[in-house]
């Protein structure tokens, strides 16, 4: 009870609420932007979408699928100025990352589950730090070394829970290349304003599929251009733990002392050990995400209202599931759709919503059901919930899909 | 709507993802279609069998893996071999003529037969098989226009040998509009 009063209040502490709708953004460097219609996989669209939000270093270690989005950054980077580093694994990979988001530059690396893992103890630092930064997840069949070049959706739930201890991160989900580009754009804009590793869960199929992706001249694209403090030195302080985004970063080398560290610290940066200190951390770190959710989530619905089951889907899957409710729909089921294009923070307001007025929701995703526990707690008991789950190495026969419908409806 | 699937398989090293790049790029940019490219990413990426897939259709592609080809182009016998199969009755099957021994006469298939790296050959290097292939591809179906696969093409192949592939592209398409008896006046190119 104790600390949801100290969240409570350290809520209240917000005289001025930043909105990140409301972000000063510019327009994009043209240098970084390929405009034009392409014909382009995932892959290179996640490159893409990066340097046209401005980022200008990459780190990365290859692992298949998510390769080629290395090779394209690394292809395009002397024409960009920016800078690309081979690393000797994913560790160093993320450290060098939040090295490089602290001397003032937007940053990315891509990788896979097995790299992933490797990623996620400096992913908590990443967190801790409220460092910025951009990681693509191209997930591919686990666990373990799994299924190298075959799709898969298993890594749903470490991305928000790999690393230790409490910590709230972003995470998107492109159904499309053109969503990887349109998606890694957001996914820099929402980084640089809350000061959090954005992820992006894409998979082997979207990753290394072939569609046509349209990248819009610099000037529509919006990017929120890395905000550094520039005031007097006694006031600089790198941290603000009052649930918001929108604090600006401390750049390494313009003058300012400051300290950064995973251990729990002040707003100065430096450690301050005590249990009272770490109420206002782990509530900031928590609630400058979950307690803006509605400003982070995005989502895609088609016929919800009247429907009496909800597909709830995500990514590739969620292409699969329109086949299926297109089919259910010819047989006169009221069925409607929720594409969770935001991951994490979830949508925990609308499931709830929908819970009291649906018979059931579905829930088709490439793992054993990960997602589907999310709909189950906000569900609450007011609808069946269905998963409909696929050990990965393939995308659902949509007939499953389809079947389940069927069964939900009755 | 209208959904078409292709199959275009061969072995590592002809081009075959090639010829899935430019036949996507060419429907989705040039000619208003939408389309969804895959490949097979395992070891066979030179050498061995390969193949890449094109589903192709008038409205948004939800489904992006094909699993009832109408065509299937098999520039080698491991291609043809693993893959004549799944063709449907009146399905289109292309195949390079001097590589790919038939086992049977397909009554029930619209048999193509291209000798692809003979032309490519003749053009000066076997490296322009895939788009004798090509040419001859969008001659003899309806999927794509000879103007929107030229105009794939920058980027595709590289500059200096843009030109050539045009010229392999056109051989095997003019081979394809004399094999069927259509005549190429009114086509543009």
């Amino acid at each position: 009870m104790k600390t949801e009063r100290s969240g409570a209040s350290e809520k209240a502490k917000a005289s001025v609420r930043r909105r990140y709708a409301g972000a000063e953004t510019v327009a994009a460097d043209p240098k970084g932007v390929d405009s034009g219609p392409h014909f382009m996989d995932g892959d290179h669209a996640l490159a893409e979408g990066a340097l046209a939000a401005g980022c200008r270093f990459f780190a990365g270690y290859p692992i298949t699928p998510s390769t080629e989005a290395a090779e394209r950054f690394a292809e395009r980077a002397p024409e960009v100025g920016a800078l690309f580093i081979q690393m000797e694994d994913e560790l160093a990979s993320i450290a060098a990352l939040i090295g490089a988001a602290w001397a003032g530059q937007k940053c990315m690396t891509v990788t896979c589950g097995p790299g992933f893992s490797l990623m996620v103890e400096n992913l908590g630092l990443a967190a801790m730090t409220e460092t910025p930064m951009v990681i693509a997840n191209v997930q591919r069949g686990g666990p373990s070394t799994g299924l190298p070049t075959l799709t898969a959706q298993q890594d749903m739930m470490q991305a928000k829970y790999g690393p230790h201890g409490d910590n709230a991160i972003i995470a998107l989900s492109p159904d499309s290349p053109q969503e990887c580009f349109d998606l890694t754009v957001e996914a820099f804009n929402l980084s640089e304003f809350y000061r959090v590793p954005v992820i992006i869960l894409t998979d082997e199929t979207v990753g290394h599929m072939h569609e046509k992706v349209v990248i819009p001249p610099a000037d529509q694209i919006k990017v929120i251009p890395r905000n550094n403090y520039s005031g007097p030195k006694e006031d600089c302080r790198p941290y603000k733990f009052d649930c918001q985004g929108g604090h600006p970063m401390v750049r390494a080398g313009d003058g300012y002392n400051f300290h950064i560290t995973g251990l729990t610290h002040n707003e100065k940066g430096y450690p301050v050990m005590t249990a009272e200190q770490n109420v206002k951390v782990v509530t900031h770190l928590m609630e400058k995400i979950n307690g803006n959710a509605d400003e982070i989530v995005r989502l895609e619905e088609d016929q919800i209202d009247g429907a009496e089951v909800v597909v709830v889907s995500y990514g590739i899957t969620s292409r699969i599931a329109v086949k299926a409710i297109q089919d259910a729909r010819k047989e006169g089921i009221k069925v409607g759709s929720l594409r969770m294009i935001t991951i994490w923070p979830f949508c925990e307001k609308r499931i709830r919503e929908i819970s009291a007025k649906v018979k059931a929701i579905v829930v088709p995703e490439i793992n054993y059901g990960q997602m589907v526990l999310e709909v189950e707690r906000n569900a609450g008991g007011r609808c069946k919930v269905i998963s409909v789950n696929h050990c990965g190495g393939a995308v659902h026969d949509p007939q499953v899909i389809l079947d389940a419908i069927r069964k939900a409806s009755q | 709507m209208s959904t078409q699937e292709i199959r275009f398989s061969g072995f590592g090293g002809q081009g075959i993802i090639r010829c899935a790049l430019i036949t996507g790029k060419a429907l989705s940019l040039y000619d208003d279609k939408f389309a969804t490219m895959t490949q097979a990413f395992g070891p066979e990426a030179r050498g061995s069998a390969c193949a890449a897939q094109l589903v192709v259709s008038d409205d948004r592609v939800l489904y992006p893996y094909i699993t009832h080809p109408g065509i299937l182009m098999a520039l080698s016998q491991e291609a043809y071999d693993k893959y004549y199969s799944e063709l449907p009755k009146g399905g289109t099957l292309i195949v390079e003529e001097e590589l790919v021994k038939l086992r049977g006469e397909h009554p029930d298939l619209r048999l193509l037969r291209v000798p692809a790296t003979r032309y490519a050959e003749e053009l000066g290097n076997r490296l322009f098989t895939n788009l004798v292939a090509l040419g001859f591809f969008t001659a003899v179906t309806d999927v794509v226009s000879a103007d929107a696969m030229k105009k794939a093409l920058p980027g595709l192949v590289p500059d200096r040998f843009l030109k050539i592939n045009i010229k392999a592209f056109d051989k095997g398409y003019e081979y394809g509009l004399n094999l069927i008896g259509k005549d190429n006046s009114g086509d543009a190119s």
